[in-house]
């Protein structure tokens, strides 16, 4: 047993897991904070208000939804290049360089699922509101209250897309042990060596982690059928 | 009209679908589908040489980065008739991919792995076959030229300059270890050394990016070096070290442990690669380009 336990200690060190288990952690909430807070916004603003090119934005905001994260890694590896537009602020190869591609990864996600709800339920609240006589800050309450659901749940959609990607935080991150490394992109290093156990090791606690999340999904869904019930 | 648009839809997934796999394909030794070296040597059939369908080779990326296979395929298929393709990845993972027999030859550069992966049995024997070598390159800013390895290893600790390792159990990662330790210096107390995990162009251009040191075969940096659109900016900082010689071996996997490999293939392309005309034409490759060879042939020495 006791060499079980040095045997798995040594391959924590080995790779950098435990750090990289950190700093899965820390992008993916950081990054699904800032898209919650953009998203949810974009989502709704995009609900209530009409003007020209809506339908256009509606039809970018959907395809974005589905975007190979490697496309935007490469974006963002672009901008961030010492050579590119944004350079200088070295931010390529750094955890922040990380949270802003995740975060344009993510963004579309749940402003996509947050205005697909809104665009259903909203009026009908509104109307309701209005009818209520309440005012515009109260209406806007309500509106969130009504969809706090369908918000957790986008939000929870975006934040197990965060700690599942690899393609754009490889890009942008570099990799890079014990400061970018995240649980993905160190399985794939350990492929790339030929070591299979722990890289399954890895991919089962990742796989337990996003199986805890979709149980929190299922919980909030579930919530939501039985409001409808009422 | 909706009809339309589904056909049109279904095409464009399709499409995707396949030229996604054709793609995948080179990285993948189990998939039998078309990969780059197919189209390359499909139009060359010659009615002497018969078609003796595939030989998968797994090699290091140095050996493909620089382009020397898809220079030697066509070739190899001209003189034998044997179609060579490769997956190309770190010389750790080649050599496991030979000891799980996915493959049917080696082509890696990593001495004592090598002569253990046939010591083990998993390999018939080893053949030299050409080197390359190593050389160091960085900012050129901070160090002098020269060609005294553990001078500028000891100025990098020192100094704590940032130094790029690949830390990728590759053959230049392990390069790189022997050099650090034959030299009595742990890289780890310097803050600024660290280790990328990817391969050597990855890893170069990182270096470029944070202006940092690393260790790099000759080969990959040059075309690096030469792409115009990367605009690489890296010098190379010390070489000619007799340490910093490269040595790649091939091995074909034991028929012995795995009956089902194409060992008649990797004999014909050992036999092949050692060839006299073969040697010349890889000690000719490069010339062109950059003005100097990028590996020199030693099949036999």
């Amino acid at each position: 047993m006791n060499e079980f336990l040095t045997g798995v200690e040594n391959f924590f060190a080995n790779v950098g897991a435990l750090d990289a288990i950190k700093v899965t952690f820390i992008m993916a909430i950081t990054s699904t904070f800032i898209s919650a807070v953009l998203g949810i916004t974009l989502g709704l603003l995009l609900e209530r208000h009409d003007f020209l090119g809506k339908k256009m934005i509606i039809r970018i905001n959907r395809t974005l939804m589905g975007v190979p994260p490697v496309v935007i890694g490469l974006l963002v590896y672009l901008l961030l290049m010492r050579r590119g537009p944004l350079g200088s602020l070295s931010l390529l190869f750094t955890i922040r360089g990380m949270i802003l591609a995740q975060t344009m990864i993510i963004t579309p996600i749940i402003s996509g699922m947050v205005y697909a709800h809104a665009a259903r339920s909203a009026p009908s609240i509104r109307q309701f509101a209005k009818t209520m006589g309440a005012s515009k800050w109260q209406t806007n309450l309500l509106l969130l209250k009504e969809m706090k659901h369908e918000i957790y749940f986008a939000i929870v959609t975006g934040f197990g897309r965060s700690i599942s990607e690899v393609g754009a935080v490889m890009l942008v991150g570099g990799n890079i042990k014990g400061s970018t490394r995240t649980m993905t992109t160190a399985i794939s290093l350990l492929k790339s060596q030929g070591i299979f156990t722990e890289g399954i090791v890895l991919g089962i606690i990742l796989l337990v982690m996003a199986f805890i999340l979709q149980w929190m999904a299922d919980y909030f869904r579930e919530e939501e059928t039985i409001d409808e019930n009422y | 009209m909706r009809k339309t648009m589904v056909t049109a839809l279904t095409m464009v997934v399709a499409i995707s679908f396949f030229t996604g796999c054709a793609g995948k394909a080179a990285a993948i030794p189990e998939t039998p589908v078309a990969t780059p070296v197919e189209t390359i040597t499909e139009p060359t059939e010659t009615p002497v040489v018969l078609d003796k369908g595939k030989l998968m080779m797994a090699t290091t990326t140095s050996t493909a980065d620089t382009g020397l296979l898809d220079y030697l395929a066509p070739l190899f298929k001209e003189a034998t008739g044997y179609t060579l393709e490769w997956t190309a990845v770190g010389t750790g993972e080649a050599l496991k991919m030979g000891e799980d027999g996915q493959v049917d030859v080696v082509l890696v550069h990593a001495k004592a792995s090598e002569e253990k992966f046939v010591a083990d049995g998993f390999g018939v024997e080893r053949f030299p076959v050409m080197y390359n070598d190593y050389v160091l390159v960085g900012p050129k800013e901070g160090i002098a030229h020269t060609d005294d390895i553990s001078k500028v290893f000891t100025q990098i600790t020192e100094e704590k300059l940032p130094f790029i390792n690949r830390g990728d159990d590759s053959g230049t990662d392990k390069k790189e270890k022997g050099l650090w330790k034959a030299l009595g210096i742990d890289p780890i107390v310097n803050p600024n050394y660290i280790q990328s995990g990817q391969g050597m162009g990855a890893t170069l251009t990182m270096a470029d990016e944070k202006k940092a040191y690393c260790l790099s075969d000759r080969g990959t940096y040059l075309k690096q070096k030469n792409d115009a659109t990367l605009g690489l900016e890296l010098e190379v900082i010390c070489e000619g070290a007799k340490d910093l010689l490269n040595q790649y071996g091939v091995i074909a996997v034991s028929p012995i442990k795995y009956p089902e490999v194409n060992n008649e293939g990797a004999n014909a392309f050992i036999e092949w690669v050692c060839s006299e005309k073969t040697q010349t034409v890889i000690g000719e490759y490069g010339v062109k380009d950059y003005g100097q060879a990028l590996f020199t042939p030693n099949a036999g020495k």
